[in-house]
């Protein structure tokens, strides 16, 4: 399918641009590996800690984590015009919105697949943990469907770095809650129970916002 | 502004004036004091209008900035712009008189119910939606940005609602009310939600009016530059 | 080296086109046609409305009110079929810095379905003179070297409407000399070619008709014929005269 093919060429060629700088990668695990860390001090250790706090601060690291991640989405076509340059492409503004959506979530996937086993190894946590894969798979998606469509806003105003976390987080909230919801039980290797509904939770604002930011994307690329 | 214009502005402030005159009389002299909570629970007669008038604004913006989109009326613009101002004031009132009428009844400050935290969460996102449309490299821009943000921040709210409200099942929810409300509490809780309403309309009207002449002064500044 | 370009006797029209952004007439009221095999050139001072003109003609900005055809297919219907016909040359390059010219180019090839895109790659390079550097990344490159290559850019995918928007600016003398066979050869296949600049001599060079923006309107029209060299930049500046 045409369509497909063209939104891989678009991730292809933001990950060819990433490899090339490696700053946005490297910034953002260190910057979540520190967010664990430090909350780790700032709670101290404490039986009932999985259930309690650690769920919190796995999602509070991988959400500013992502955060500025999408930061940098846009930013790379900024220079040269080069968002311009893919407007003048025989595409329609959609497929750049999930070819940068794409890079977007397997940014977030990156990120996670580094932090959530040393945070797992510093709470003392078992390691092999599919439902928490599962969970983080379906909120990276929100994010990033989020992340995405905001970041080519905030591109595009004067205060860029902080506009973006201002706009994002309060739309996101549904998805951190329930992330951080499901993923307790998950941590305390309790039964699915709960653990279904806050990822229904997930998946229908996953619905949601791929479609609506679909069909709102040209409207904020177009002048 | 046109004579006509000007009438149903007058109509409507006048009916505002009335309605609120009406509501005052009817909240302070007029409905019994609770038995339970006292005098605060007065409160509950403008945090309820307040709080109902806080969506009804946004919805408005909800509805004008799709309309935007469509047809790019610069009018339709002033007035989800508008709303959304009038919208975050109106918010604020319902997170300062929620905590405070709270304090004395239940002993706390705030609670995470799904109704405050969603008040909240809509208090965050319009106020992002304020400062996008003021930090955009231009006006025309803020208005696409903000009319998409006006768009994708109102789908959020059910969803936010929702998800809260699962949350806190889990959690003891503070109760509103034993029973159902009396008729004189009714009407006065009625009165109050139309003043609001009426009160949320003209705010909404000046300010969007405000907007398309400031529009037209920057418009006729610019002529000569060129 | 080029296809021609299918019947339809105006490559460009455009009637009434009209751009507000917000209040502001940016452009109002424009009508003009370009026909294929020709270059219309549009002078104009700063602020006249050359680029944003420009834009809508290359489809990055939406027109107010006016209709646009480009190959006789109106700019609101059928979009992706116009943007495979059309490109751009402006101020910037649209290259990514750090990619090479060769991944550059690979990029938009493939985003605009080339035929046979390794051959055509090492072709368009080589019109440009930048074989040499092909592998190197575009930000390790001097402006004009960088134009060169977004040159390359715009011919990789064959339109048949070229428009650039003040080329002269940031080009060295063989980006010139590139330029001016590539405009040669589009005009001779049946392409057309719009282009806006400041530069009075180089613009009337390349021009077979002339345009003169200012404010928001065409203040001036000339077929090439109808022109006098030495008198031009008088008429010009009379147009161009605020009051």
């Amino acid at each position: 399918m045409k369509v497909l093919a063209r939104i891989l060429v678009i991730f292809w060629k933001d990950i060819l641009t990433e490899l090339r700088t490696k700053e946005i990668v490297t910034l953002v695990l260190v910057f979540a590996l520190l967010v664990v860390v430090i909350f780790n001090f700032a709670f101290g250790t404490r039986t009932g800690i999985e259930e309690l706090v650690a769920p919190g601060i796995l999602w509070v690291a991988l959400t500013f984590g992502g955060v500025l991640g999408f930061n940098r989405v846009f930013v790379v076509e900024k220079e040269n015009s080069c968002l311009e340059g893919l407007m003048l492409c025989p595409v329609d503004r959609s497929v750049i919105y999930w070819g940068k959506l794409v890079g977007s979530f397997t940014f977030m996937l990156a990120v996670a697949v580094v932090i959530t086993p040393i945070f797992l190894v510093l709470f003392n946590l078992p390691l092999f943990l599919p439902r928490l894969a599962l969970i983080i798979v379906l909120a990276a998606l929100g994010f990033a469907a989020v992340g995405t469509l905001f970041s080519a806003i905030a591109i595009n105003t004067r205060a860029r770095d902080m506009m973006l976390p201002i706009l994002f987080l309060p739309v996101v909230v549904p998805v951190i809650v329930a992330a951080v919801k499901a993923t307790a039980p998950v941590l305390a290797g309790r039964p699915w129970g709960d653990v279904l509904t806050w990822l229904q939770i997930i998946i229908v604002f996953d619905v949601i916002y791929l479609v609506v930011a679909t069909m709102v994307f040209e409207f904020v690329l177009e002048e | 502004m046109s004579g006509k214009h000007t009438l149903w502005n007058n109509v409507l402030f006048g009916l505002g004036l009335a309605l609120m005159i009406a509501a005052l009389y009817m909240v302070f002299l007029y409905v019994p004091t609770e038995k339970h909570s006292g005098i605060v629970q007065r409160i509950f007669y403008f945090h309820v209008p307040v709080a109902w008038v806080s969506f009804l604004a946004f919805f408005v913006t909800f509805i004008f900035s799709i309309l935007y989109l469509w047809k790019r009326v610069m009018k339709w613009d002033a007035i989800a712009h508008a709303s959304a101002e009038v919208g975050v004031i109106f918010t604020t009132l319902v997170l300062i008189t929620g905590p405070i009428w709270a304090k004395p009844v239940w002993g706390i400050w705030w609670t995470w119910d799904a109704r405050l935290t969603t008040s909240l969460v809509l208090w965050l996102t319009y106020v992002a939606y304020l400062l996008v449309r003021s930090y955009a490299t231009e006006p025309a821009r803020g208005a696409r940005f903000g009319a998409v943000i006006g768009i994708v921040g109102f789908i959020d709210v059910p969803i936010v609602f929702m998800t809260v409200n699962l949350w806190r099942t889990q959690h003891p929810s503070a109760i509103v009310f034993e029973g159902g409300l009396a008729s004189p509490m009714l009407a006065t809780l009625l009165v109050s939600i139309a003043a609001f309403t009426v009160l949320y309309v003209l705010l909404t009207i000046q300010s969007a009016n405000l907007k398309v002449m400031e529009a037209d002064i920057g418009y006729l500044r610019s002529v000569p530059e060129e | 080296m080029s296809e021609k370009v299918p019947a339809s006797s105006w490559a460009v029209e455009v009637q009434g086109l009209t751009k507000l952004f917000g209040n502001r007439h940016a452009l109002r009221g424009i009508d003009l046609s370009v026909s294929r095999g020709e270059c219309l050139v549009v002078f104009g001072p700063n602020g006249a409305g050359k680029t944003t003109l420009v834009k809508i003609l290359s489809m990055l900005v939406k027109p107010s009110s006016g209709n646009v055809w480009l190959g006789g297919i109106n700019i609101r219907e059928k979009p992706a079929q116009i943007r495979r016909k059309i490109s751009l040359v402006g101020h910037q390059t649209f290259l990514y810095h750090n990619l090479t010219v060769y991944e550059n180019l690979k990029f938009y090839g493939k985003m605009y379905d080339v035929p046979n895109l390794e051959q055509r790659i090492k072709e368009v390079i080589a019109w440009v003179w930048l074989e040499s550097r092909r592998y190197d990344r575009v930000g390790t490159l001097s402006r004009g070297l960088q134009q060169r290559a977004s040159i390359a850019r715009a011919v990789l995918h064959n339109p048949s409407i070229l428009f650039l928007d003040e080329p002269e600016v940031g080009l060295d003398p063989q980006a010139v000399t590139a330029i001016r066979d590539i405009l040669g050869n589009i005009n001779a296949v049946g392409g057309a070619v719009v282009m806006t600049t400041h530069n009075l001599g180089q613009g009337l060079e390349f021009a077979d008709s002339v345009v003169i923006l200012n404010r928001g309107q065409i203040v001036y029209r000339a077929s090439k014929q109808e022109i006098n060299r030495e008198s031009f930049p008088q008429v010009y500046d009379r147009c161009t005269e605020t009051g």
